[in-house]
C-alpha cells in the first residue's frame, strides 16, 4: 500500500484533465461551485464503495460476468446516494436532478473497477478511489468555480462583485460549460508542453 | 401525463434541448466518434435504434415497478435493459455487416455507458410521457444526437487541415467548437412550443 | 469450458445483496424524504397565501388543491398548481386564490428552466410580481366558467384587472405564466369557488 495510489489521481492521472473520462456530469452540473462539489463527493462515494466491493469479491466474480456485476454494484450505490441526497437536501436533489442517477454511466467508475480494483488489494483500491475521486472533485470545483464567478458573480452563493457587475450569462448556459473545460485543457496543455520543452533542453 | 403535442416533443428533443449540446449527454462518443463524418452517421444510427428500444422498455418497466411497489429498482432495471439491448445490437451488426462492426470498434459496447440512453429513459419517466410521446421523444433524441455528431464531425474534418497552436489541438478546440454549436442551437428555442 | 455455476452464483449473489441494500436504504430514507417534500410544499403554499398558517390538501375533481387557513381558522385562500410550456422547458407554478375577493393573490414558481437573467426575472422582478397582488379571477353568473380569461399583454398595455403586464425582453416566459394561469383558472377556479362557498 503506497500513498502514490492516492496522489496519482489528483494530477498525474487526473480523470477529467488527463484521462478525459466522465465528461457528461463535469459539464452539466458545474454551473455553480456547490453543485460541482456535491457531484464530486457523490461520485467519490460511489467509486469508493464500488472499488471496495469489487476488490473484495475479485476472486469470486468470473471473468465473463464481471462487467455486468460491476454495473450492478455501481447502480446499487448510485441508487443509495440518490435517496441519501434527497433526504439531506431536497433543493440540492432538484438542482442535480437526473445527473445523480447518471453517475452510474460515468465511465470513470466502471473504468477504475475494471482497470484497477479487480486486480489490487482492498487497501490499494480504497486509496485509488479516494485519489481519483479527489481529482475528479477538484476538476469539478475548477469548472464550477470559474463558471459561477463569471456567470453569476458569486462563489458558493457568496456574492463577490458589486451590484453593477454584468455577469457573463453564457457561462452558466451549456455553451459555457464547453468553453470553460476547453479553456482549462488549453491552459493545462500549454503548461505541460512548456515543462516538457524545458526538460528536453536540460 | 402531460399534454405536449407529439410534434413539440419531437422538436424539443432534437433541436431545442438537444441531448448533446444542451443536456451534455453522450459526450464520450461525441468527442470520440466525431472525427469522421461517415462513422458519425453510423454511430448515430446505432444509438438511435438503442434509444427506441430502451424507450419502450423503460416505459414498460416503470409501469410494472410502480404496480409492484418497487420504484427503487428502476435504475438497476434500466441499466440492465440497456446493456442487454446493446449486446443484441452488437451481435446483430456483427452478423449483418462485419465491416461496420470493425469500423465502430470499441464504441459499440460503449453505447452501454452512453449517458444519453440512460438519460433518455430517466427524463421520459420524470416527465411522465405516455407511450407515443416517449417514442417520439426517443426518435427526436436519436436524430438530435446524430445531427450534433455529424455537424461536429464535419467541422473537425476541416479543422484537421487548419493551422493552430499546439496546446489547442485535439480535445480543447473540439470543446470550443462544441460550445459555439451549443449556443447556435439555443436559437431554436421556442420552436415547436 | 466455461463453468456455469460460478457465474450464476456471482450474478445472483451480488444481485440479491444489492437488492437488499437498496431496499433497506429506501425504507430508511422514505419518511425523511416525504417530510422534506411536505415541508417544501407547505413553504410554497404559505408564500402564495400570505395569511395562511395551516395547510390542508383537498381532493377535488380528480386533482389536488391546497387550502390555507389563517390563525383564526378561516379559509384564507386556496393554492393551485399550473403549468405551461415556457421558453426552454415546461414551467410549473403554484398560485394562491382568494375565494372571498375572487382574485389571485400570489404566485410562486415551482420548476423553471428559463434563461437565467432573462426568463428567470418572473421570479424576481418586483413590478411583474405586483401583477399578482390582486389579479381578477371572477367567475361568471353561471358559476361554471371564468368571467374573463387571464392573459398576458405587452408590457405597458395593461388596462383590465385580469391582464398580466409582460416583462420586456422575456415575452415568451411572461406569456407562459399567463397561459398557465389562464388554463388552470378555467379548469379549477369555478370548482374551487363552489367548494369554498360550501365550506
Amino acid at each position: 500500500m503506497s500513498t502514490d495510489e492516492f496522489i496519482k489521481g489528483l494530477w498525474r492521472e487526473n480523470p477529467v484533465f488527463v484521462q478525459v473520462l466522465g465528461m457528461c456530469p463535469v459539464l452539466a452540473v458545474t454551473n455553480s461551485a456547490i453543485n460541482g462539489l456535491a457531484m464530486g463527493l457523490a461520485t467519490t462515494f460511489v467509486m469508493l464503495m464500488s472499488n471496495m466491493i469489487v476488490s473484495t469479491l475479485r476472486n469470486f466474480i468470473p471473468k465473463q460476468v464481471r462487467i455486468a456485476t460491476y454495473i450492478l454494484v455501481i447502480a446499487t450505490f448510485v441508487t443509495i446516494v440518490d435517496y441519501a441526497i434527497a433526504a439531506i437536501s431536497i433543493d440540492l436533489h432538484k438542482a442535480l436532478g437526473a445527473f445523480i442517477a447518471l453517475i452510474v454511466v460515468n465511465c470513470l467508475i466502471l473504468g477504475r473497477a475494471e482497470a484497477f480494483a479487480s486486480k489490487h488489494t482492498i487497501g490499494d483500491a480504497i486509496l485509488d478511489a479516494l485519489g481519483m475521486g479527489a481529482g475528479f472533485t477538484i476538476a469539478l470545483l475548477a469548472l464550477g468555480g470559474v463558471r459561477e464567478i463569471l456567470g453569476s458573480g458569486s462563489l458558493f452563493n457568496v456574492t463577490l462583485f458589486p451590484a453593477n457587475f454584468e455577469p457573463w450569462i453564457v457561462m452558466i448556459l451549456p455553451g459555457g460549460g464547453f468553453f470553460t473545460l476547453g479553456a482549462w485543457l488549453l491552459v493545462i496543455n500549454f503548461f505541460k508542453a512548456r515543462k516538457a520543452a524545458q526538460e528536453a533542453i536540460e | 401525463m402531460t399534454e405536449q403535442s407529439l410534434w413539440s416533443v419531437f422538436v424539443q428533443a432534437a433541436l431545442v434541448n438537444n441531448f448533446v449540446l444542451a443536456y451534455f449527454l453522450g459526450i464520450c462518443p461525441f468527442m470520440g466518434v466525431s472525427t469522421k463524418t461517415a462513422t458519425a452517421v453510423r454511430m448515430g444510427g446505432a444509438v438511435m435504434f438503442v434509444m427506441l428500444v430502451a424507450s419502450v422498455c423503460a416505459f414498460a418497466i416503470h409501469r410494472i415497478l410502480i404496480a409492484v411497489g418497487a420504484p427503487f429498482l428502476e435504475l438497476i432495471s434500466f441499466i440492465a435493459v440497456i446493456a442487454s439491448t446493446v449486446q443484441l445490437v452488437e451481435m446483430f451488426i456483427k452478423k449483418m455487416s462485419p465491416a461496420l462492426f470493425r469500423q465502430l470498434g470499441i464504441f459499440l459496447p460503449l453505447i452501454t455507458t452512453n449517458c444519453a440512453i440512460l438519460g433518455l429513459a430517466l427524463f421520459q419517466t420524470n416527465k411522465g410521457y405516455d407511450f407515443l410521446q416517449s417514442l417520439f421523444y426517443a426518435l427526436g433524441a436519436g436524430i438530435g444526437f446524430t445531427l450534433a455528431l455529424v455537424l461536429m464531425a464535419g467541422i473537425r474534418e476541416k479543422l484537421e487541415l487548419a493551422d493552430m497552436p499546439d496546446p489547442a489541438k485535439g480535445t480543447a478546440i473540439a470543446l470550443m467548437v462544441a460550445g459555439v454549436l451549443s449556443m447556435a442551437f439555443m436559437g431554436f428555442a421556442g420552436l415547436g412550443g | 469450458m466455461n463453468p456455469i455455476w460460478p457465474m450464476y452464483r456471482a450474478l445472483v449473489g451480488v444481485g440479491m445483496l444489492c437488492g437488499l441494500l437498496i431496499a433497506v436504504v429506501f425504507e430508511g430514507t422514505l419518511p425523511i424524504i416525504e417530510k422534506n417534500k411536505a415541508e417544501a410544499l407547505e413553504k410554497a403554499v404559505f408564500t402564495v397565501i400570505p395569511a395562511a398558517v395551516r395547510r390542508e390538501t383537498i381532493e377535488l375533481d380528480g386533482g389536488e388543491v391546497y387550502a390555507g387557513y389563517d390563525e383564526s381558522g378561516n379559509l384564507a385562500g386556496i393554492a393551485i398548481e399550473a403549468s405551461a410550456m415556457g421558453y426552454a422547458d415546461i414551467l410549473t407554478l403554484l398560485y394562491g386564490y382568494d375565494p372571498h375577493a375572487e382574485t389571485i393573490i400570489g404566485i410562486r414558481v415551482l420548476t423553471s428552466k428559463e434563461t437565467p437573467g432573462l426568463g428567470d426575472k418572473i421570479e424576481k422582478d418586483e413590478t411583474f410580481l405586483r401583477n399578482f397582488d390582486a389579479l381578477d379571477a371572477r367567475v361568471d353568473e353561471s358559476g361554471s366558467a371564468m368571467r374573463n380569461r387571464i392573459v398576458t399583454v405587452k408590457n405597458g398595455t395593461k388596462t383590465e384587472p385580469w391582464q398580466i403586464d409582460a416583462i420586456t425582453g422575456a415575452t415568451i416566459t411572461s406569456n407562459a405564466v399567463g397561459e398557465a394561469l389562464g388554463s388552470s383558472s378555467e379548469r379549477w377556479i369555478p370548482k374551487v369557488k363552489e367548494w369554498a362557498d360550501e365550506h
